[in-house]
């Protein structure tokens, strides 16, 4: 084991990711109870809230069944070292009304997120965080989708703007590691602030590319209890601890605790666990939001059509996070295309 | 009589002022009598120079020197920039279409309140989301009484948003619920915008979403499907695309704008739609002083 491996920051997303994974209806308990097991882990951040971020619950990706303001206070009230982060994107959270309120209930971490070419959109959110003293990263979602020279200056936009991190995520789980090994590296070695990654399980390589990202210089990472996420799920942290440890990398991860949460996870979630399946894998390779998994299944069957067919019409239109709408209006003309007569 | 058409100036020469212009310099009640920015050097400047309209870098200062001569401005600026304008039109004297998301005047959104607003010294045009879904929204709630919760969203090209678009999105979600409130009388509102970067460049497309307990989906479709035809009428891009439907407990409806491709290419439905809903608001004002 070498020991002059750096020090890596692990972020649990298990309850903000999670969300997709349980159609947004995490409860309190169920909060309450794993932010304590993830406070024993030893994780550096926990993510809560909707599966989209502050200001998602809607009719468009899904309802919370917990108010976020309450979701976030229950989990601050169960952690003393481990800090609570939030993701939101511009376009669903604003400044005055979701950044407030999760300012007020405590938050220390703000990732601000957004499209990987739209980071100009992150600039007031940013610079708000930061002025209001506030730890923020900046966030490039669905990052598949463009070259490591497009990120790179995106992530230095985000830079500019205050952010203190920038987090690659790999939205629809469609990396590959040499993917991973060229954008995060080409990332790490031009930004001043540390780089990060976020994996999905789509294709079977989230372990892979979460270490694939760390040799490349990634010294953020994260992970999911259980791969407790969307579509196929993220990096199970209780493997990412295991790896971490094995490759000789400093963190403040309590082995044993770390597996205890995500047995806790597996209790808790238990049902809506993420496998890989026909649909995730197809998900995958249509590079297609992750989180579109359940909504698409819902559509496919009232519809009538192949939730496969909706994936890769959804990746030939390159759909974005958010764009939930539009599963419903191809699943309707992929319906209409398979009745007999009708003109294609 | 030879109609005599009302004087406009336009104030901003981005890409909604430019796109103004255009439609301006079309309009049989409309003349564009100033186009003022701050740049001579900006694209919409040279256009606006290229096309002989009379431009001039100095902003609001030279359309309050002409004020003589001008009924009504459109202020394509921001809405930081309006608020300072607002007071400054009304004491001209001259009729302000502000499509910043500032909110001082009345809200106008033509498919469903143009008649009321015709007396307005200031009317705000809401957002394009705004002018996409706010007619359906409106019909959906007066056939399905009881409508506690409506929400939109809307997807356009990247390319369509220019910076100020992207540094007000706060505003625009902020003043797009408002409207949604104000023309459904619903308690809670939401809009969500997404930027998709696509290529070839996505058209606008807009989805209103309703919670109602028992919906009347006839009703609905009958009276969306009429709605769609007044838009149509000053919008002649908007096209329903997803006729209403019940999925998962939610009442669904979406459009898709094309846009005129004046200014900007056709896929900018989102610019296009905000601007044609202040032409037929300005060519109403016209109309209605000829008369």
């Amino acid at each position: 084991m070498s020991t002059d491996q750096p020090s890596i920051t692990v972020c649990d997303a298990t309850l903000r990711d999670g969300s997709h994974a349980y159609s947004h209806q995490i409860t309190v308990e169920q909060i309450k109870a794993y932010a304590a097991a993830a406070e024993a882990a030893g994780y550096d951040y926990l993510e809560v809230g909707h599966g989209n971020g502050l200001g998602a619950s809607s009719l468009q990706i899904g309802e919370s069944l917990v108010e976020e303001g309450e979701m976030l206070r229950v989990a601050r009230a169960q952690l003393k070292r481990t800090r609570l982060s939030v993701h939101l994107m511009p376009g669903f959270a604003t400044i005055q009304r979701e950044i407030a309120g999760a300012l007020a209930a405590g938050v220390d971490l703000f990732r601000v997120g957004s499209h990987c070419t739209e980071a100009d959109i992150t600039q007031r959110h940013i610079s708000h965080v930061r002025s209001a003293g506030r730890h923020v990263w900046g966030v490039l979602m669905m990052s598949h989708m463009v070259s490591k020279e497009v990120l790179l200056q995106e992530a230095r936009k985000m830079q500019s703007y205050g952010a203190q991190g920038i987090v690659l995520m790999d939205s629809a789980g469609a990396y590959f590691p040499a993917d991973v090994t060229a954008k995060i590296g080409l990332l790490a070695s031009s930004l001043e602030v540390p780089v990060g990654f976020h994996a999905h399980h789509n294709l079977g390589l989230s372990i892979a590319n979460s270490l694939a990202a760390l040799q490349a210089g990634a010294r953020i990472i994260d992970g999911t209890s259980k791969g407790f996420g969307a579509g196929a799920g993220n990096a199970p942290l209780e493997l990412l601890a295991a790896v971490l440890r094995q490759q000789g990398y400093a963190t403040s991860i309590d082995l044993y605790r770390a597996l205890d949460a995500a047995d806790l996870a597996g209790k808790l979630f238990a049902g809506s666990l993420p496998n890989s399946n026909g649909i995730t894998i197809v998900s995958g390779l249509a590079g297609v939001f992750s989180g579109f998994s359940k909504p698409v299944q819902r559509a496919a069957e009232q519809l009538g059509v192949d939730p496969r067919d909706v994936f890769f019409e959804l990746g030939r239109r390159k759909v974005v996070g958010g764009q939930e709408d539009l599963i419903l209006e191809v699943a309707t003309e992929l319906a209409r295309r398979a009745q007999p007569g009708a003109k294609s | 009589m030879a109609f005599k058409k009302l004087n406009v100036a336009i104030l901003g020469t981005g890409n909604i002022g430019t796109d103004l212009l255009l439609k301006v310099l079309r309009s049989e009640v409309l003349h564009c009598r100033l186009f003022a920015g701050r740049n001579l050097s900006s694209p919409g400047m040279t256009k606006g120079s290229m096309l002989g309209v009379p431009v001039s870098a100095r902003g609001l200062q030279s359309i309050l020197d002409l004020k003589g001569e001008l009924a009504l401005v459109f202020d394509a600026t921001s809405a930081e920039d309006h608020i300072r304008h607002a007071p400054l039109l009304k004491q001209a004297g001259l009729v302000a279409v502000d499509l910043t998301p500032a909110k001082v005047g009345r809200l106008c959104v033509p498919a469903v309140n143009l008649a009321e607003c015709l007396d307005e010294l200031n009317v705000n045009m809401v957002t394009c989301g705004g002018q996409a879904s706010i007619p359906l929204a409106h019909v959906i709630a007066e056939v399905n009484p009881g409508i506690t919760y409506i929400e939109t969203v809307s997807s356009i090209a990247s390319r369509s948003a220019g910076p100020a678009t992207r540094i007000n999105l706060d505003e625009y979600l902020q003043t797009t619920e408002h409207g949604l409130q104000e023309f459904t009388g619903a308690a809670h509102t939401k809009a969500i915008l997404n930027l998709n970067p696509a290529q070839p460049c996505v058209h606008m497309q807009t989805t209103v979403m309703a919670k109602i307990a028992a919906p009347d989906l006839p009703r609905t479709r009958e009276v969306v499907a009429a709605m769609v035809k007044v838009i149509r009428q000053y919008v002649p891009g908007y096209q329903l695309i997803l006729e209403p439907m019940v999925e998962h407990g939610r009442l669904v409806a979406m459009v898709r704008v094309d846009g005129l491709g004046d200014y900007l290419p056709r896929y900018a439905g989102n610019l296009d739609i905000i601007n044609c809903a202040a032409i037929a608001f300005a060519e109403a004002v016209a109309r209605r002083r000829q008369s």
